[in-house]
């Protein structure tokens, strides 16, 4: 089916068909959720329908949100009828802070055919709110972002009330009387003066185990406890399955009825007690117990087949095992930010270097041995310089502002564009050369264009390194 | 007597091996013989120019395993230190966000098994962490080297400031030799071991790290007794 084909979902409410979602295509033709279905199909002839099916809806959102809780959050609620709530705090450093993982997300969603809004708040009302309407601030939200019945909306509206900043600016007794506490509640919630827990999902996939403690706990000591007594708890539960775990949230419930969570990731999977609390531990000082901490839980979300390993004690193996230190280096950078670099088959030296996860098989590639710069500039600087064209190296080049004499030179190293990368490099082409200034200090120049074809670039010079 | 002071110094902790640079010259002005593994060492650079990495991954280059370099800028090129027989599958980057980030990635490289080295570039030291950082090394006996980056005199200033490190160098560019025909030679550097504890301070031309992480002093100055051209009590 192409997808610029109407198609909409059918309902019943009451006695009559209505519609009660539609895709772009019928929304772009003035097709909204809530027209009568003999409406709609009269207005746009071809319209495709298909029955509403609410169960599947919500086990459509359940899936997602287990997608979400794995690679996201430690904390991921439901916001029925199509929304999901994730607690970023602390969550949002792994994949490049609040913009990072909105791009992130996003991304992730239109490549499932997924078309999604996301919106970051300090409180849940506030964010659900920002993810459905378009206002300039909080006080411009219509009242319909308030999570309040639709009829109540009706009503508010009809004396007058249609933005947030409206029903805010009246006194609060009188419209509880009238309209009961849900307007005043909705509006405090949004506006992060009254706390909203947050009811996190449990799937019954994910192995947890909760301790509730007797007391609220809240020294670190007491904290540190609890954590090795969870860990050990969870080893033995991921035994019978033969699995170790890739990912362990360990979630704190303050005696305030908010939620606070640590989330660790593996490389490879574990199932040592001491190993998982070290890194669950090196976390620990990082948390806000509150007023106290009454219970903790902790799931291992991504658990993965334990693979055994034969014990020999006649080699010493001691020594290269270093997935330790990855794991706990990973988890307090971001595993974006630990990786080993490795060869890609490019001239182009900005391209010729990959990032690979640190603990990937060793790939034994290493690159060709023509001399490369240790130090190399982001982005190419320009010098001014006094070379012979069509070949020779530069007699002196000027960058920031210091003439450097040139007594010593080597190339040229010619490198062509690749045009299978990007079109306007088709005829691209720079010429590297090695120079040496009188000091002995060696700089990595290169001269845009082959010299003599204008096509091939600007017979402009360029810095891009430095070797020692 | 020095031998009796040291064995005094070193009475519970344990001793490590020491990586020699293969260049008597250098291996003898060294009070053990080579490079201390175990221990903290300072190198740093002289601005625009870029041979201090170079340094490090010559002699990582001769060691075996794994080893960690924490920087926080990214303009450290791969290429470069393959260039020096540093298998780039050795190499495990790091970025932290600031310096004392980067101090707490080299101490959790030290404390933890398995690296070879770690390596950190730092524009600051403070006495503080590079003891914490000597102690770490002596305990695990895996080297740890900090590679001083600055761009104001301030800082430059600041690498004269004492700190728990073994030993101290400056690695500067030298003007090569020339060869018969054009073209660029093999680089040269100017070593100059600024500190050093237990032994005395030097500065040596050397031919810079081959393909395999080799130092070799300058074939000019080879042929003479004394390789140290200026010495001082350290």
């Amino acid at each position: 089916m192409p997808l610029e084909t109407p198609l909409v979902c059918a309902g019943t409410d009451g006695g009559s068909r209505i519609v009660t979602a539609a895709d772009h295509a019928a929304l772009a033709l003035g097709i909204s959720p809530g027209l009568k279905l003999a409406q709609a199909q009269a207005r746009v002839p071809g319209l495709v329908i298909v029955p509403a099916d609410p169960p599947a809806d919500e086990a459509a959102l359940d899936r997602l949100a287990l997608w979400v809780l794995r690679r996201y959050s430690p904390l991921v609620g439901r916001d029925p009828p199509d929304g999901l709530l994730i607690d970023i705090t602390g969550a949002a450093h792994r994949l490049g802070g609040e913009d990072g993982l909105c791009t992130d997300l996003c991304t992730r969603l239109r490549q499932a055919g997924i078309t999604g809004q996301t919106a970051i708040a300090d409180s849940i009302g506030a964010a659900h709110a920002c993810a459905r309407f378009a206002a300039r601030t909080i006080a411009d939200l219509p009242i319909a972002a308030l999570r309040l019945d639709p009829d109540l909306v009706i009503k508010l509206r009809r004396l007058g009330f249609n933005t947030v900043a409206d029903l805010d600016a009246t006194p609060r007794a009188p419209l509880a009387r009238r309209f009961g506490p849900s307007p005043g509640l909705r509006l405090d919630q949004l506006l992060g003066r009254s706390p909203e827990p947050m009811q996190p999902i449990a799937p019954a996939e994910i192995i947890r185990i909760r301790h509730d403690f007797a007391e609220p706990i809240g020294t670190p000591d007491a904290l540190a406890h609890a954590t090795h007594a969870l860990t050990e708890a969870i080893c033995a539960a991921l035994e019978p399955a033969g699995l170790g775990a890739r990912r362990l949230d360990l979630v704190f419930h303050r005696v305030d009825a908010s939620l606070a969570a640590i989330r660790i990731g593996t490389a490879r999977p574990i199932r040592e007690a001491g190993r998982l609390a070290k890194l669950l531990l090196d976390r620990l000082p990082q948390l806000d117990p509150g007023f106290g901490v009454e219970a903790m839980t902790l799931a291992a979300p991504l658990a993965e087949p334990l693979a055994w390993r034969q014990a020999n004690s006649l080699r010493q193996d001691r020594g290269h095992d270093v997935s330790a230190l990855i794991d706990t280096l990973a988890n307090r950078l971001g595993p974006t930010r630990l990786y080993r670099a490795t060869p890609v088959e490019s001239d182009i030296p900005e391209r010729s270097v990959r990032r690979i996860p640190a603990l990937a098989p060793a790939t034994g590639a290493t690159w060709p041995g023509y001399p490369r710069p240790t130090r190399l500039l982001a982005r190419p600087e320009p010098v001014d310089t006094i070379a012979l064209l069509p070949d020779q190296p530069p007699v002196q080049f000027t960058w920031r502002g210091k003439a450097r004499r040139i007594s010593r030179a080597d190339g040229p190293e010619r490198v062509f564009g690749e045009w299978w990368c990007d079109a306007a490099e088709t005829s691209a082409v720079r010429d590297y050369f090695v120079v040496e200034d009188g000091g002995g200090a060696r700089f990595w120049l290169f001269r845009s264009g082959d010299g003599e074809d204008a096509t091939t670039g600007n017979l402009r010079w360029y810095l891009h390194g430095f070797f020692g | 007597m020095r031998a009796r002071i040291a064995r005094i110094q070193q009475a519970g902790r344990p001793t490590h091996a020491v990586l020699p640079f293969g260049v008597p010259a250098l291996d003898l002005h060294l009070p053990q013989g080579g490079l201390a593994l175990g221990a903290v060492h300072q190198v740093t650079d002289t601005p625009q120019s870029a041979a201090a990495p170079l340094f490090i991954g010559g002699i990582l280059a001769r060691l075996e395993g794994s080893v960690l370099w924490c920087a926080r800028g990214r303009d450290l090129f791969a290429p470069a230190l393959a260039g020096v027989g540093l298998h780039p599958d050795r190499v495990i980057y790091a970025e932290p966000d600031d310096d004392p980030g980067v101090l707490l990635c080299l101490e959790e490289g030290l404390r933890q098994p398995g690296l070879a080295a770690v390596v950190g570039e730092v524009a600051r030291l403070p006495m503080t962490a590079s003891r914490r950082l000597q102690l770490a090394a002596e305990a695990s006996g895996v080297p740890a080297f900090i590679l001083r980056r600055w761009r104001l005199a301030a800082d430059a200033a600041e690498f004269a400031q004492p700190s728990a490190a073994v030993t101290s160098w400056r690695i500067a560019a030298a003007p090569s030799a020339p060869l018969p025909v054009q073209g660029i030679g093999r680089a040269r550097w100017r070593v100059e071991l600024v500190r050093s504890r237990g032994g005395a301070t030097a500065v040596w031309e050397m031919e810079a790290c081959d393909a395999e992480g080799r130092l070799a002093l300058s074939t000019d100055l080879a042929d003479r007794s004394v390789a140290a051209p200026a010495e001082r009590a350290a």
